[in-house]
């Protein structure tokens, strides 16, 4: 419940999203026009929210009796989401008419998954986080198949959907396992119990069952089969989005509710998972990337290694790997949405030019694009000075510091080997005549996305300081 | 007579022949929709043990959802198809009517054997109390108001999505 103005102030984020979907979809209603206004309304939805989160960093509070945290680190998050989805919007504008899928209801649902990830964020109740966990989910799987007549985009979608159900089934199984045990859902409870609790097999179990469920959701080692084929199959912006606004959404989901696993005051139990999950998403993904021709099966495995990368944090279980992990979330959002974009716009009609030799050549073309998109790789194989490296030198720090430094050498092996299939893709640009005509879409809106997200990598590569310290404040 | 037993003999009564309508008929779809009536019937029961939560549960989970995803599984699957199936298998037969007997026993035993497990009686009033309108609408409008909101634009989400995937007309 909420006691007063002021409570009122502090939920505004989540207003203005909550309030731009009811809005969204009157517009739909009454509007014949409506792919132009919503597409208006979204930017503004995005960016008010977005921007008014990063401007209330401030205001930590927890409100609905115990169920919302809001300021501080949430904060933090819900920028990272709703930017992120302010470059998709932007990317969309004309992606999604050269799809097929130029609808009013797109907003809407990219609002609605919006609002699901703020949720997972700011949850401080194992409810919230379930619920955030589905809306976001729910949106998520109609975004993935939205145009029918696609094949691919159909295959993804079902794919998506019955191996995303399974693994809300073990998210699911384990909150009611936690719930039993613990005989409450509200996280501030279960920190403070939490070193108790753990003698409870269970209650182990419940929190093992949890994790295993989020581990798909981050496309994490084990549970990765589903990641190629949908990045593959759904609409290229809309990929970007599943692996940089959902991925984060789910760590932010796993920070929040494990913070007693995670401020180093209970002995290390699940490590041993973490370390596994790691250190095999890692090696794994970077490997299979290698031998992948088409870009966007390639970015899914890359992105299964980014979560390697990203639960090296959690594997050190120290504040320094929590405030790395939100760094990286924030590096690797913005140069995944970026690469995904430049995929978007070189992409042609009916999903043409989406493999590896149709960028042969592009920097003769289209120098402008070839640069954002060498920028976005460097950014992404952790080559400094871009936002990359500081993400992944900060996870490691954290690791190194709790004493795992061979899961950091690991890590840097892996870096290592993804060097060598971001930069094929760069050479290939740079020194490779094309061997057919690859023109990219002319999309202004699209550009400018793609414009934002290397100002925001080159941004958190030149300051990383004052961020991370920013994070480090309210942790 | 009271009210109450009388109300009691009819929901019975509903409810058993119901479910004996609902095996005995050869047309699945048929059984499906005494299925409902039984969960309707049982609906009622549940109300005049005053667990007025599970009685509402019952039918919007029960005999709503659940079963409207029944009926599309029985009509998608061509029940003719199972007909031919228990035929050509008459051993299933036997071991549907042993579960169902194991099933009996448990229930024989329970009615007339067993004794109430005293330390539950208390619990069980309040799980009373609180399975009632009141107390369940006062929790979900004060201390999960959030949940409650949130799922609303969850199910808000899923209405959209499924009005674009079902009916928007693609070119």
């Amino acid at each position: 419940m909420l006691n007063s103005l002021q409570d009122l102030y502090h939920i505004i984020p989540l207003l203005i999203v909550s309030g731009g979907i009811l809005v969204s979809i009157i517009v739909e209603m009454y509007s014949k026009d409506s792919e132009k206004i919503l597409f208006a309304l979204s930017i503004l939805v995005f960016g008010a929210a977005g921007l008014f989160s990063l401007y209330s960093v401030n205001n930590v509070s927890i409100l609905f009796n115990g169920m919302l945290a809001t300021g501080g680190n949430v904060n933090v998050f819900s920028f990272i989401f709703n930017i992120g989805a302010f470059i998709v919007t932007l990317l969309s504008a004309d992606y999604i008419r050269k799809y097929g899928t130029y609808y009013g209801e797109y907003y809407i649902i990219l609002q609605s998954s919006v609002l699901g990830m703020m949720l997972m964020a700011g949850a401080k109740d194992l409810f919230i986080i379930f619920i955030g966990l589905e809306l976001m989910s729910i949106s998520f799987y109609v975004l993935a198949g939205l145009n029918r007549k696609r094949y691919n985009a159909n295959e993804a979608s079902l794919k998506y959907f019955l191996l995303g159900a399974f693994a809300t089934g073990f998210i699911v199984y384990g909150i009611g396992l936690i719930y039993g045990t613990a005989q409450t859902t509200s996280i501030d409870i279960l920190t403070v119990r939490f070193p108790q609790l753990t003698g409870n097999l269970l209650f182990l179990a419940g929190v093992l069952l949890f994790l295993v469920g989020f581990t798909f959701k981050i496309a994490a080692f084990p549970f990765h089969m589903w990641v190629p084929d949908v990045y593959q199959g759904s609409p290229t912006v809309v990929a970007g989005l599943f692996s940089t606004g959902g991925k984060a959404a789910a760590f932010s989901a796993i920070l929040v509710t494990l913070a007693a696993l995670f401020n180093g005051n209970v002995g290390s139990l699940f490590t041993p998972y973490l370390i596994f999950v790691s250190a095999l998403s890692m090696i794994y993904g970077s490997i299979v990337a290698i031998s992948q021709d088409d870009i966007k099966r390639m970015l899914a495995y890359s992105s299964i290694s980014h979560a390697g990368y990203l639960a090296i944090g959690l594997a050190a279980g120290n504040s320094e790997g929590t405030a790395g992990i939100i760094f990286y979330l924030a590096a690797y959002s913005f140069m995944n949405l970026g690469a995904f974009g430049i995929v978007a716009l070189i992409e042609g009609e009916n999903e043409t030019n989406l493999s590896i030799a149709s960028y042969a050549g592009l920097a003769k073309r289209n120098p402008a694009l070839a640069a954002l998109l060498s920028i976005f790789m460097f950014s992404l194989s952790g080559i400094p000075p871009f936002a990359g490296f500081f993400g992944k030198y900060y996870v490691f720090f954290a690791a190194i510091k709790s004493g795992l430094t061979w899961l950091a050498l690991i890590g840097i092996l892996s870096s290592v080997i993804s060097v060598y299939f971001y930069l094929r893709i760069v050479v290939l640009m740079y020194f490779k005549d094309q061997g057919e005509e690859v023109i990219p879409s002319k999309s202004a809106m699209g550009m400018v996305g793609v414009v934002l997200s290397a100002i925001l990598v080159v941004l958190l590569g030149v300051f990383p300081g004052s961020i991370i310290n920013l994070i480090s404040s309210f942790l | 007579m009271s009210l109450e037993i009388l109300l009691f003999i009819v929901f019975s009564l509903i409810s058993v022949i119901s479910a004996i309508l609902m095996i005995t008929r050869s047309n699945a779809v048929i059984s499906a929709l005494y299925l409902i009536l039984n969960f309707a019937g049982l609906a009622g029961l549940y109300l005049l043990l005053n667990a007025q939560f599970i009685a509402v549960t019952q039918v919007i989970v029960y005999a709503g959802a659940i079963m409207v995803l029944f009926l599309f599984v029985i009509m998608l699957l061509k029940p003719e198809h199972e007909k031919k199936f228990l035929e050509a298998k008459p051993k299933l037969k036997i071991f549907a009517v042993a579960i169902a007997a194991i099933i009996f026993l448990q229930l024989i035993y329970l009615l007339f054997f067993s004794k109430p497990s005293e330390s539950l009686s208390p619990e069980m009033t309040k799980s009373i109390d609180s399975g009632t309108i009141e107390a369940i609408g006062k929790q979900l409008y004060t201390n999960y108001l959030l949940p409650f909101e949130a799922a609303g634009f969850l199910l808000l989400a899923a209405t959209v999505g499924a009005l674009i995937l079902a009916k928007k007309k693609i070119e």
